[in-house]
């Protein structure tokens, strides 16, 4: 697997402050690698090393294999979480401005802009001024900039905020696409239920240290805590639980007196159901019995608890 | 450096396609005309506008005299008692009487004689009516020395001194004001244009900051080229605004000589009917060749090389001040914070109009004038007030112009180098409103 991002060793300060310290990243390509984090912990200074607006204090970080350098801007397409228009300028005019500032020629740069412009059906926006657009259509033309010059590697920063959920979802759609077509991306977010639908990778930062990454998958199963979600069929309920509560923990057990169902969750000290399955299958009839995965969301929550210093 | 020049190209349109910006290039030279015309047209009135005054002469003496005065019509009035006298033309509405009394000798009749009036008058009034007075006592006392009253009027002839330059070239009088009142324009252009634009570009940054466009932009362009570009992209358009005026200014100033030079014959012609006709065509005629000696002093002065020093000195001061100014719109979020930073940068230009009009104008080459016009934060407004004399002999010595442009350019680069480290980290910080330590701490950074 070839990464078409990789910092090693990346450190920042701004006075007293650690903004990153030591932080290591690799990004495969072809992938949607999420970096994730709280307020304040670092990732848009890191994303800022990356588009090269700021360098860091030690480390290095390499793009494609190489060094990064100023001629790597070209090829890096990065969606600001605080991104704006020139108000007073025509939506046409402006596109091309920034476009020809990532070095599309003006004849390329409107070629482009129409095929996007009526891919997201707003060819109609063109002369009209940024000021006369809502906020969700000023993200799109946002998002057309950001990918006009078909970079490798594309920095997307809270891409959604601001669509209602038809348009986050024709961006989502345009995201997976882009990713099809070869693209690298970075995705940064908050939002974790995007995070698990989109991303293979992540990476977590916390108070200016890499705190975890890898995989989601993996990291998933590495999260795991041998908790089941058990439903089961029997007539008298008392006695099982007392039985399950002397060795294990139990949550949440509810019973259904009609149905005759009692509900819990429980966790084992291994992967190892047998002897938990072949009790409960004495005991009644087992309606299901399902391992809790953890989601993205309590990694992050669980994770930043247990490293907060 | 074509990203440079797609930036300048943007920040050059965004503020010449400004509605404000082409309402101010378009209506300030008429508006300025319009008033200069105004001024002129009301002093003409002003002038034409004769004082009639009424006199009551109970004495043989001074029989026509006042009707000599210029500018003053006269009614006299003939037996009444001054108390009718002054209540006539009170009623009349009249500016005031003058009364001889009855005496048998000038200076009797001239110590006894009062001027009354409803409101105080005018110094130049009194002057022009002492005058009469004076001229008469005057010739009395000659003639008893044995001056007859031609010989008087012979003496009296007004003199002018000629001057010349060392090298014989005709000088004229009055000259040295006229450059210094030129010269003091010139600096207060630069100092207006200074601001104006400076602040366009301080607000212009702050846009950028406010409306985050910034953050699009930093990931395509070095913080540096985006300064410059907007720094040069708005002087371009202060000097568009220049031309334009200049341009159109010239052409509309003399359109309004032409109309006002019709307007002084059709002043004489009108004349001709009356009886002083000819001592009104004298007084005309000198009056015009005044004017051909003030426009002939109006082209000694350099104008192409004041123009184009203009040029050199705004876009000198103008980078030093404005990059200090897109400094200062970076480190703030909105255009209320700036006040702080506002102060020591427009103190030296104050600074530098005040000692360009005191010391510059009583003395253009003497010390002071020259310490401030090499200072680089004065020097484009007091080298400019003392550039009308011209540069060399009798105007700035070519060393003095050499150091302070030399001065100028040292300068721009420490304080672009300077305002750029500031612009970097001010641009990407929101929320805080600095102090001067937080702008020190962003320089090592």
């Amino acid at each position: 697997m070839s990464t078409i991002l990789a910092a090693k060793g990346v450190s920042k300060k701004f006075g007293d402050h650690t903004a990153l310290n030591n932080v290591s990243l690799e990004i495969p390509k072809n992938c949607i690698y999420g970096l994730l984090g709280p307020n304040g912990a670092g990732k848009t200074t890191l994303i800022r090393i990356i588009n090269q607006i700021t360098y860091p204090d030690t480390g290095a970080v390499f793009f494609d294999g190489k060094p990064l350098k100023p001629e790597h801007i070209a090829t890096i397409g990065y969606l600001p979480e605080e991104r704006g228009l020139y108000k007073s300028m025509k939506v046409g005019e402006q596109a091309l401005y920034l476009a020809q500032l990532k070095g599309l020629s003006k004849a390329e740069a409107t070629k482009r802009l129409k095929y996007w412009f009526d891919r997201l059906d707003i060819g109609d926006w063109w002369n009209k001024k940024v000021q006369e657009l809502s906020k969700g259509m000023a993200q799109k033309i946002q998002f057309v900039v950001t990918v006009l010059h078909q970079p490798k590697l594309l920095i997307f920063d809270e891409p959604f905020s601001g669509f209602d959920p038809i348009n986050a979802n024709i961006i989502k759609d345009e995201i997976l696409h882009l990713k099809d077509e070869g693209a690298s991306i970075i995705f940064s977010t908050h939002r974790m239920e995007s995070v698990e639908e989109l991303c293979e990778y992540i990476a977590l930062i916390h108070q200016s240290e890499k705190i975890l990454d890898g995989k989601l998958s993996d990291i998933k199963k590495e999260y795991k805590n041998n908790i089941f979600n058990v439903g089961l069929q029997v007539s008298e309920q008392n006695d099982i639980l007392k039985n399950l509560e002397e060795k294990h923990k139990i949550w949440t057990p509810t019973y259904n007196k009609q149905d005759e169902q009692l509900e819990f969750k429980i966790q084992l000290p291994s992967n190892d159901t047998g002897a938990l399955l072949g009790y409960l299958s004495e005991k009644g009839k087992v309606n299901h019995f399902v391992e809790t995965i953890p989601s993205a969301n309590d990694i992050f929550i669980q994770t930043v608890k247990s490293k907060t210093k | 450096m074509g990203k440079l020049s797609l930036i300048i190209k943007r920040e050059y349109l965004a503020k010449v396609k400004n509605k404000s910006f082409i309402i101010m290039t378009f209506l300030s030279p008429v508006l300025m005309v319009g008033m200069v015309a105004l001024v002129l047209y009301l002093a003409m009135l002003n002038g034409s506008d004769k004082r009639v005054i009424t006199v009551l002469n109970e004495s043989s003496f001074y029989t026509d005299d006042f009707g000599k005065m210029e500018d003053v019509s006269v009614v006299k009035l003939k037996n009444l008692t001054l108390e009718q006298a002054k209540d006539s033309t009170e009623q009349l509405g009249y500016y005031g009487l003058v009364h001889v009394p009855n005496a048998s000798t000038l200076e009797e009749a001239t110590n006894g004689s009062y001027f009354y009036s409803k409101e105080s008058p005018t110094d130049g009034f009194l002057n022009e009516l002492e005058d009469v007075f004076q001229y008469r006592l005057k010739q009395k006392r000659l003639e008893s020395l044995g001056v007859s009253e031609d010989q008087y009027a012979a003496i009296s002839k007004n003199f002018s001194i000629h001057t010349a330059t060392f090298q014989g070239k005709e000088n004229l009088k009055g000259l040295n004001e006229l450059n210094a009142i030129i010269g003091g324009g010139f600096g207060y252009l630069i100092m207006m244009f200074i601001i104006i634009y400076g602040s366009f570009v301080m607000r212009s940054v702050i846009e950028e900051k406010t409306s985050r466009v910034i953050e699009v932009i930093i990931s395509s362009v070095k913080p540096f080229q985006l300064m410059m570009g907007k720094i040069i992209g708005t002087s371009l358009a202060g000097v568009t605004q220049f031309i334009i005026w200049v341009v159109s200014g010239s052409i509309l100033f003399l359109v309004v000589f032409l109309i006002l030079d019709l307007d002084m014959e059709a002043l004489e012609s009108a004349g001709s009917g009356l009886p002083q006709a000819q001592a009104m065509n004298v007084a005309s005629s000198g009056m015009e060749e005044n004017i051909q000696q003030y426009a002939e002093m109006f082209l000694q002065i350099p104008w192409l090389s004041l123009f184009s020093f203009f040029l050199v000195y705004f876009i000198l001061g103008y980078l030093i001040y404005s990059s200090i100014y897109a400094a200062i719109g970076a480190a703030v979020d909105n255009e209320t914070d700036t006040q702080q930073f506002m102060l020591p940068v427009i103190s030296p230009l104050m600074l530098a109009i005040y000692v360009g009009f005191i010391s510059v104008f009583s003395n253009p080459h003497g010390p002071v004038a020259v310490g401030f016009s090499l200072f680089p934060l004065t020097s484009p407004i007091v080298m400019l007030m003392r550039l009308s004399s011209g540069v060399g002999e009798g105007g700035v010595p070519v060393w003095q112009l050499v150091v302070s442009i030399a001065l100028l350019i040292v300068t721009f680069l420490s304080i672009v180098w300077l305002a750029a480290k500031i612009y970097r980290i001010g641009i990407l910080m929101y929320g805080k409103k600095p102090s001067y330590r937080d702008l020190y701490k962003w320089l090592k950074y």
